[in-house]
């Protein structure tokens, strides 16, 4: 349809045939495009090429021992493998309730929330690592008591979080119509004050009961994982939040209203209408936030104490290995971490392309079935 | 279902949305709040529906207070302004969405689901639409799913904001026919928000006009057209020639127009305006009293009627209507120097 269209208009040929009139003179177009081609290559394609070259210099085997009959590299490989999803997972929760408050809802401190989402982006990777340090190192606020009996704060900690868990439950599940509200609905002071401390009490009770946790033992924050997936988690905090804060604010509200007074519970609209709604800026988001987690490296440099074998992941690794002129080691795990991003890219890059033609699709469809 | 609303307050910051208002809205009703944006009519209509809560005052649905009730519960059909159709849905789903987000024990059947669904989208003539998209449809296709979608839930009130704002002239009047033969035969208790006097008087069986939050007048469309009760409502139902001057013993003095006022015997003066819509004005060749000399001075002919401009002696302008027929007998002339005659002055003194 569309060739006929253009024969029987003279003027649409003419125009696909004259140069544009402010269009620039060949020489500043093809100085302008190889020197973006110059900056590409030299910048991007030539040290990526290089480092595979230099990985596989001594040969595949040599390639193939270099990373897997050397333990600690396998590990490091492994300790990244481990780190980099859980600081995602984290990142995901609060992401998507961080984004959630501030696209949603006006409240006090809301402008605050918004600059410290941020602030991982403007403090130094090394600054964050040193905080860290200081709050659960030996000589941190936390340290002494975590090196004497770690453990013991453990039964605690969790049962803490499981009342909380329980109470805000509660909370969610109220019926909002005094009326509707039998029996412990109607006390919700009582049944947080007694119930709660009950609760606790029991957890606690349990935990120590089966001897869940180690006694006496320190538990070890820096200088081992727990320390790794802080650091990562706060330096990838705010890619998921950036990512889904203007997608939440370009869908709006409307929808979820509209499924609230349909009848859907907090619950079923976040499942059925806010999810599928942001769901390419959350996908968005965890390549980001993952590529990020994967490669971070001096906010982990400081917290990880390069032990190998337990506390080096891959970027750690790689310095390490070069630092020992092993180079084609080093290259060999570098290689590794570039296969990763390359493959975030290509992932991503396919999810676009999926997405642009589905909408591509979706148009001609529309016209065509107007009539 | 009958709604009753009680002294509703609502502030946003520094801004009075609405201000203690009350009105009732029958069971079986058609009812317009009409309102020029900013007037609070929205917030009134999301108010009830409980997608907002109000500072202070009681929604009472068939007398019960629902103030505090959530908007899951309220049993409200509520149509929004740009439909908020969920995109990742097909039409079929966006209409299901109201009985598959029930709990499970009063969660309909699959098939008594398909029965209904498919019913509903008959019911808005678009069951052929089934399997699209809401980004393949038209606006007024969207609007009638938004419709279905709200009604699938078999609402006790249809709240409808603004309907048919976002569609163009033609595919309005077809809906709002055919939104008037809808409510005549399901019979559902109704409100919906315009600022489109003309819809308003078109459609609804009672109207409430709102202006900066509060309500000007509340009554069948003929008494807010035939008796405006304040300026305001004369102003924002049509164009009105304003005439400022005084009361005083029995008289009105508009003006170059002096005409009876009985209603302010009273020997002090009084600030007043007196409002003639444009068919309220006569034109003449001949003085006959109670009326003004003015110099046309545009002609413009609009169908069946002609719209007359005029400039009395100060220079005011003057909008004047009339027949075509009785154009034609006058045979006016730019320039000419004619009689102007109200038929009717509405006179309103303030306080």
């Amino acid at each position: 349809m569309l060739p006929e269209v253009l024969s029987n208009d003279p003027y649409t040929a003419v125009a696909v045939r004259a140069p544009r009139p402010q269009q620039d003179p060949a020489w500043i177009r093809w100085a302008l495009i190889s020197a973006m081609l110059v900056v590409v290559g030299v910048l991007i394609v030539v040290p990526v090429i290089h480092v595979f070259a230099q990985a596989l210099v001594g040969g595949v085997g040599v390639y193939w021992n270099n990373l897997f009959n050397d333990p600690d590299t396998l590990h490091s490989i492994l300790l990244t493998l481990t780190v980099a999803p859980a600081a995602l997972v984290a990142n995901l929760i609060f992401g998507v309730a961080a984004a959630w408050a501030i696209a949603r809802f006006k409240f006090p401190g809301r402008t605050v929330l918004t600059t410290l989402v941020d602030l991982p982006f403007s403090v130094s990777p090394v600054v964050a690592g040193l905080i860290f340090v200081l709050i659960f190192g030996r000589q941190g606020y936390f340290g002494p008591f975590l090196r004497r009996d770690g453990y013991s704060i453990m039964p605690y900690l969790i049962s803490f979080l499981g009342v909380g868990l329980l109470f805000a439950l509660y909370v969610l599940f109220r019926p909002i119509n005094p009326r509707e509200r039998r029996g412990l609905w109607n006390h919700p002071r009582l049944v947080g004050l007694v119930g709660g401390a009950a609760v606790f009490g029991l957890l606690v009770f349990l935990q120590q009961y089966f001897e869940l946790w180690p006694r006496n033992e320190s538990l070890r924050i820096i200088f081992a994982t727990p320390g790794l997936i802080l650091a990562t988690a706060f330096v990838t905090c705010p890619f998921v939040a950036r990512e889904l804060i203007p997608v939440m604010e370009a869908t709006g509200a409307d929808e979820e209203l509209a499924a609230v007074s349909l009848g859907a519970n907090g619950w079923r609209m976040f499942w059925r209408i806010t999810l599928p709604n942001i769901k390419w800026g959350l996908v968005y988001g965890i390549i980001l936030c993952n590529a990020r987690a994967m490669g971070e490296f001096g906010a982990v440099y400081v917290v990880s104490g390069h032990i190998a074998g337990q506390t080096d992941t891959m970027p750690l690794r790689i310095e390490k290995l070069f630092q020992e002129y092993n180079l084609p080691g080093s290259f060999a795990v570098a290689s590794v971490l570039t296969l990763l991003a390359i493959l975030t890219l290509i992932v991503r890059s396919r999810l676009e392309t999926d997405v642009h033609s589905r909408v591509s699709v979706a148009k001609p469809q529309a016209t065509g079935a107007q009539r | 279902m009958s709604i009753e609303v009680h002294g509703l307050t609502k502030r946003f910051g520094n801004f009075l949305a609405l201000n203690r208002v009350s009105f009732t809205v029958n069971q079986g009703e058609l009812l317009a709040l009409l309102g020029p944006s900013g007037s609070g009519k929205t917030t009134l209509l999301r108010i009830i529906a409980g997608l907002e809560n109000p500072d202070s005052g009681t929604v009472l649905f068939d007398g019960d207070d629902a103030t505090e009730q959530s908007a899951k519960d309220r049993g409200v059909g509520f149509v929004f302004q740009h439909y908020a159709l969920f995109r990742h849905m097909s039409v079929f789903e966006n209409v299901a969405f109201g009985m598959r987000v029930r709990p499970r024990s009063q969660r309909p059947l699959e098939s008594e689901i398909r029965r209904k669904v498919n019913d509903l989208l008959a019911l808005v003539q678009l069951d052929y639409l089934g399997d699209r998209y809401p980004s393949q449809l038209s606006g007024g296709q969207r609007q009638r799913v938004a419709l279905a979608r709200a009604l699938a839930v078999e609402p006790k009130v249809l709240l409808l904001d603004e309907p048919f704002g976002a569609l163009d002239a033609k595919v309005r009047q077809e809906l709002r026919r055919w939104l008037r033969r809808l409510h005549a035969d399901i019979h559902l208790t109704s409100v919906f928000v315009t600022h489109d006097q003309e819809e308003a008087l078109e459609l609804a069986n009672r109207v409430v006009v709102m202006n900066e939050g509060k309500i000007e007048q509340d009554g069948t469309p003929e008494e807010v057209v035939e008796h405006p009760a304040t300026p305001f409502v004369v102003n924002f139902l049509g164009n009105v020639n304003i005439f400022h001057g005084r009361v005083q013993a029995g008289k009105a003095l508009l003006g170059p127009l002096a005409i009876e006022y009985p209603e302010h015997p009273h020997s002090e003066a009084r600030r007043a305006a007196g409002y003639a819509r444009p068919h309220e004005l006569d034109l003449r060749r001949s003085e006959d009293g109670g009326g003004l000399w003015a110099t046309v001075t545009d002609v413009r002919i609009v169908g069946a009627f002609v719209k007359i401009e005029v400039a009395d002696g100060d220079g005011q302008r003057l909008q004047v209507e009339l027949g075509r027929e009785q154009y034609d007998g006058l045979r006016v002339t730019l320039g000419e120097r004619l009689y102007v005659k109200p038929k009717r002055v509405r006179v309103f003194t303030s306080e």
